[in-house]
Order: C-alpha cells, then structure tokens, then sequence
C-alpha cells in the first residue's frame, strides 16, 4: 500500500471512529460520559487552534481566550431568539433585533468576525518576539475582558448573558473536530507549514531564505482566530449562560496546561493533552468533594485540582519541557514509508 | 471645593497610588535585570506579606513587630519559589520561564484560597494609621497610611539605590544583570546574587502587599494579581529592568488611572484598564526598552 493510500486510510478510519463516538455515545454511555467527551472534543479545538500560533510559529499568545470570548458573545448575541433578545438586550441596535441566526451560520459569521478581529491585533503585535508578544496578547486579553464588561448594550457587562439555545451537542462538536484537525493538518503539514517551523526556529535564517515573517506570524494567528471564534460560539451554545469572566485567565491557564503537557509542535499532541489534563482534572475532582475510606473521612479540598495541574505544569517545564509528544504525531506507524522503500533510497546512494 | 483643590486632591492621590505602583514595579525590575524573567508569582509574595501581618496581628502581635515578621515571611516566600521553581530551568527560553511563573501564581492563589477561603478578611490597622488629615477646610482629604506610603517608598528606594551602587553584592547584581556568563568568568557568585536579587525583590513585595492592603482594607489569596499586572504595566512604560525606569513608570501609571477617573466622563473612565493596557502594547510596539532605555532594539 502507498504511503498515500494508508494517509487516507488512517483518515477515513478517523473519520469512522469520530462519527461512531459522536452519534453512538449517547445511546451507550451515560450523560456524565456523554459530557466528558463533548468537553473534551471542545477543548480540543481550542487547544488546537492555540498550536497554530504558540507551537507551531512560536508567536507565544496568551490572548487566544480572547478571541474564544469574542466569538462565545457575538454568537450569542445572534442567536437569541427575537423576542427574548428585545427582553434581555433591549439597548441593541436595531438591525441586530431583527433576526436571529441558526447555530451553523452564527457559528461562521462568530468565527469569521474573530478572524477579522485578529487581523486588527495581530497586524502591528506580529512585531513582537519572544515574552514581548506573550505580554501584548495578554494586554489584548485584559481589554477584551474591560470591552466585554463596559460594553452592556451588547453584553449585559458583568451580569450573567444568558438565553443562548442549547444547541452544542456532540455531533456538531465532532464535526467541527474533524474540521479543525482536517485544516490544521493540511496547513501543519505543507510547505506553509514549514515555513511556520521556519520562522519558529529561526527567525533570521527564515527571513534570509525569503519566507515573510510577518506573513507567516500574521496567517497562523488569524487561521488560529478563526477556530477559537468557532470553538467559542460552540462553548456558548453549550453553556448557556456566562460571564466575561468565563473567558479570562482561568481558562488561559488551562489551555496552555493542555497545550505545553501534550506537546507545543504536534496536532495529536494537542488532542492528547487535552484528553490528559480533562481526565485528571475530572478524577481530582471527584476526590476534592472529599470522601471517606472505612472511619476515616477526608474533607472537601476544593481548588486542590488547580493545585496539583500547577505543580504537573512546573513538573513538565522542569523534566519534559517538549510535553508528552514533543514534535513528534501519533501516527499509529501508518504514515512512514516501508521498510522496502527506505532501502531502495539507501542503494540509490 | 475650588477647581485648584480638586486638582491637589488628585494629585495627592495620584502620588500615593504611583509609590505603590512603583514599589512593585522595583521588585518586579530587580528580578527582571539579573535574570530576564516576568515573574507572575511577584503578586503572590505581596499576598504573603499581607496574610503574614493580618494573622500575626490576629494572635496578637504588635503591630510594627508583625509588618517586620511579614516582609520577613514575603522575602523567604520569593527564596523558595526561585530554588524550587525557577532555577531548574534557569536556561530555558524566556517563554517557558513566563509559563512556569505563572503556574506559580495558580499554585499560590489556589493554596491561599483553600487554607484562607477566597472571601477577603479584614485587614487590622492600627488606629493611629487611620486617621485623616485636611488641607484647605476640607478640600483636600488624606489619611496617614497615604502619607506612610509616600514615605515608605522614598525611604526604602533611597536604601535600594545606596544598596546597588555602594555595597559589593548591589555592584556584583548590576553587573550580572548586564552580562550574565561574564559577572561569572569574574569571579562573581552568580547563584549568591540571584538569591539577593530575589530576596530584596520580595522583600519589597512583601512591603508593597502590606501597604495596598492597609489601603484597601481587606485582604483575600487572590489580591496581588491586579498590581501585578498593573505594576508589569508600569515597570515597561519606565524600561523593564531599569530600577529608576519602575519608578518613573510607576508614577506615570498612578497619575494616568488618577487623571483617567477624575478628569473623563465615566462613559470612558470605565474603561481606565483598557486604556491602561493599550498603552502598554503601544510601548511594547514603539518603544520596547521604555522611556529610560530608548535604544533597545525591537527582535523579530
């Protein structure tokens, strides 16, 4: 079989296990699972959507959650039904009572409306290297958080914005899953791709070769915009109801505590960051309810997840600074050329 | 109240929010110099500090015995984050160095809030601290822990400058700060001043802590966070690094949120932090070595 064919058979395999998870969970497991795995897909396309700029391009963004609560808000507010919407938000511009969006189109329109976002801010911070960009995103992050609360003709500022349908189900996670993945790893993975790397590890030497740095910074950031606008519209339609405060640094850090332990260079890394730390952090909090073995009971320890994520993080950065994957993808040994191939190559030489 | 008064008034207040902006900044720029790490977990240590004299007091300690045991405990909190979280990747890039500080901070606050309970408490101030002063029949209002401040600062900053420019150890930080691997091929112990540096930038968080809680009223895990980031925020408008540069910043940044709040219709002085923010990227962009190291260089 060529290398090519068993691509796409490692593909269609994907493919076939996300839609029998996606379609058949909720027939077999119970909801708690069913909700385990939702969580767990979504946070998936955030953190990928992260990789794009912070592990691929090395345009370290702590500002990304940003992006997520842009896109959680505007989907929000296109998505409430007329009426409720002139109840909830009646200082809203009069063409936005108007109508109100299915969740496919406030979806796109959400994570287009990020990109462009993205293009405003990332075009002069692209500039940036190093703690510099980190710094200047997490700037952008504070002022989206002061917008989204100052803003409460849009937004109900810091009360509660709530009456967005429920509509994020696991199906609709799944395929935007797959989408994201299907983007990233044809952009990871192509000559654009390398040039991301380029510029990563070398930021002179990829200029000196022709690739435009800012370009490539600029591309990564957007593309990486775009998924944290969608990822955010499916967290609103999943929530429900938020705050500006759900988007701020609480959810940063966890992000890039998926991100940094399953590894920054690789996609599959990503996904098994996420799955890692959404497992952990789920039995650690079960423990912290607190729990009793035979006499002994052990009391309600809450935020002691946090903590030990926190110390997981720093035992990662110490020991394994490359995370789980490191740049290496979880390929199942079907992309690599056969043993037959590699020798003919050897004898060529 | 005259307009001349309200202006005073303002600019009492915007001195006495900029000493504690710059009391911060300083510790956050000592860190920085030697070892060009952002230190999140800086925040924390005011939090120490804090905590520290709140629950002396609450035993019964005398007070000023208990702002010395604080500092004290917020100078030995700085020392053990660096030996235990910061030197094992003391070579890493600055990125990872940024990430691993702020799992610190996660760490810290979600301990503070699990031992404390993340509601503030109050934070017990002598009586001779509290009381106000009046200027021009009333116009211009301040209490002592305002004037204490103001004083503080200059006090320990005037010790900070005598220390980096007159002792041995102050020189041999300068120096590492300047070019690391060659304060080392001198002779100098680089790890002996790291620790300095760390413990005299704690032990000023610590007094920073101990100073915006007796202002505030109340302390709670989660309080070292906002002047933190607004301290980061000053320290890079002055020049990150520069010990004078936070002092500069710091001022800056107090009369700036002072002046935004009581010159600006509220429409825009609700967003004092966003605007406080844009100008921090607008340095980042334009001046990146802040207002005292103008040439520094912007890196792709």
């Amino acid at each position: 079989m060529s290398r090519e064919a068993r691509i796409t058979l490692l593909v269609l395999v994907a493919l076939v296990a996300g839609a029998a998870v996606a379609f058949g969970a909720p027939h077999v497991l119970s909801d708690y699972f069913v909700r385990i795995i939702l969580l767990i897909a979504l946070n998936a396309i955030l953190v990928l959507a992260l990789s794009l700029s912070n592990g691929f391009t090395g345009v370290f963004s702590l500002g990304h959650v940003g992006f997520i609560g842009a896109g959680a808000y505007i989907s929000g507010i296109l998505s409430i039904p007329v009426q409720q919407k002139m109840a909830l938000l009646p200082h809203l511009p009069a063409f936005l009572h108007a109508f109100s969006l299915p969740f496919l189109p406030a979806t796109l329109v959400a994570g287009l409306l990020t990109a462009l976002l993205a293009v405003v801010v990332g075009y002069p911070l692209m500039r940036l290297s190093g703690y510099f960009v980190s710094v200047a995103t997490m700037g952008f992050l504070i002022i989206v958080n002061v917008v989204l609360i100052n803003a409460s003709d849009f937004t109900r500022g810091a009360r509660t914005f709530t009456g967005v349908p429920l509509e994020t189900t696991l199906p609709w996670v799944m395929g935007w899953l797959a989408i994201t993945v299907f983007v990233l790893a044809r952009l990871v993975y192509s000559p654009f791709g390398r040039a991301m790397k380029a510029v990563r590890d070398d930021t002179i030497a990829a200029s000196a070769v022709g690739i435009g740095v800012l370009r490539t910074r600029l591309i990564a950031f957007v593309i990486g915009a775009f998924f944290s606008g969608v990822g955010g519209s499916l967290y609103a339609h999943y929530l429900g109801s938020f705050s500006p405060n759900t988007f701020y640094f609480a959810l940063t850090m966890s992000l890039i505590t998926m991100l940094v332990l399953g590894g920054m260079g690789s996609l599959t890394g990503a996904v098994v960051g996420v799955i890692c730390v959404s497992l952990l952090s789920e039995v650690l909090r079960s423990v912290e309810r607190g729990f009793t073995i035979g006499d002994f009971a052990v009391p309600a320890l809450f935020g002691a997840s946090q903590i030990v994520l926190g110390f997981i993080f720093i035992l990662v950065m110490i020991f394994r600074p490359k995370g789980i994957m490191g740049d290496r993808e979880l390929t199942f040994g079907l992309t690599q050329r056969s043993a037959t191939v590699n020798q003919t190559e050897e004898r060529k030489r | 109240m005259t307009q001349l008064d309200y202006i005073l008034q303002q600019i009492v207040n915007a001195v006495s929010l900029g000493s504690l902006y710059a009391l911060v900044a300083v510790g956050l720029s000592i860190v920085f110099g030697v070892l060009k790490l952002t230190n999140f977990a800086h925040g924390d240590v005011m939090m120490v500090g804090a905590f520290g004299v709140a629950l002396l007091v609450g035993i019964g300690v005398p007070f000023p015995v208990a702002v010395i045991c604080g500092i004290a405990a917020a100078a030995v909190a700085g020392f053990l984050i660096e030996r235990i979280a910061y030197r094992p990747i003391r070579d890493a890039p600055d990125v990872a160095r940024l990430l691993t500080s702020l799992a610190v901070t996660y760490i810290i606050e979600n301990v503070g809030i699990l031992v404390f309970t993340s509601s503030p408490r109050n934070f017990p101030l002598p009586d001779i601290l509290n009381t106000s002063w009046e200027m021009s029949n009333g116009a211009i209002t301040f209490t002592s822990i305002n004037l204490l401040t103001i004083a503080l600062t200059f006090v320990s900053l005037l010790l900070l400058g005598w220390f980096i420019t007159r002792t041995t150890t102050g020189l041999g930080m300068r120096a590492a700060a300047e070019d690391m691997s060659a304060a080392h091929l001198v002779g100098l112990n680089v790890n002996r001043l790291i620790i300095v540096a760390f413990i005299v930038a704690s032990a000023y968080a610590g007094l920073a802590g101990i100073l915006w809680a007796a202002q505030a009223g109340v302390v709670q895990p989660q309080m070292g966070f906002t002047p933190l980031l607004k301290a980061f925020v000053a320290a890079i408008i002055g020049g990150f690094g520069s010990i004078a540069g936070a002092l500069v910043g710091g001022y800056i940044l107090g009369a700036l949120e002072i002046f935004i709040v009581a010159f600006l219709p509220s429409s825009v002085s609700s967003y004092r932090d966003a605007i406080v923010f844009a100008v921090l990227i607008a340095f980042l962009l334009v001046r990146p070595g802040g207002l005292l190291q103008p040439n520094r260089e912007i890196k792709l």
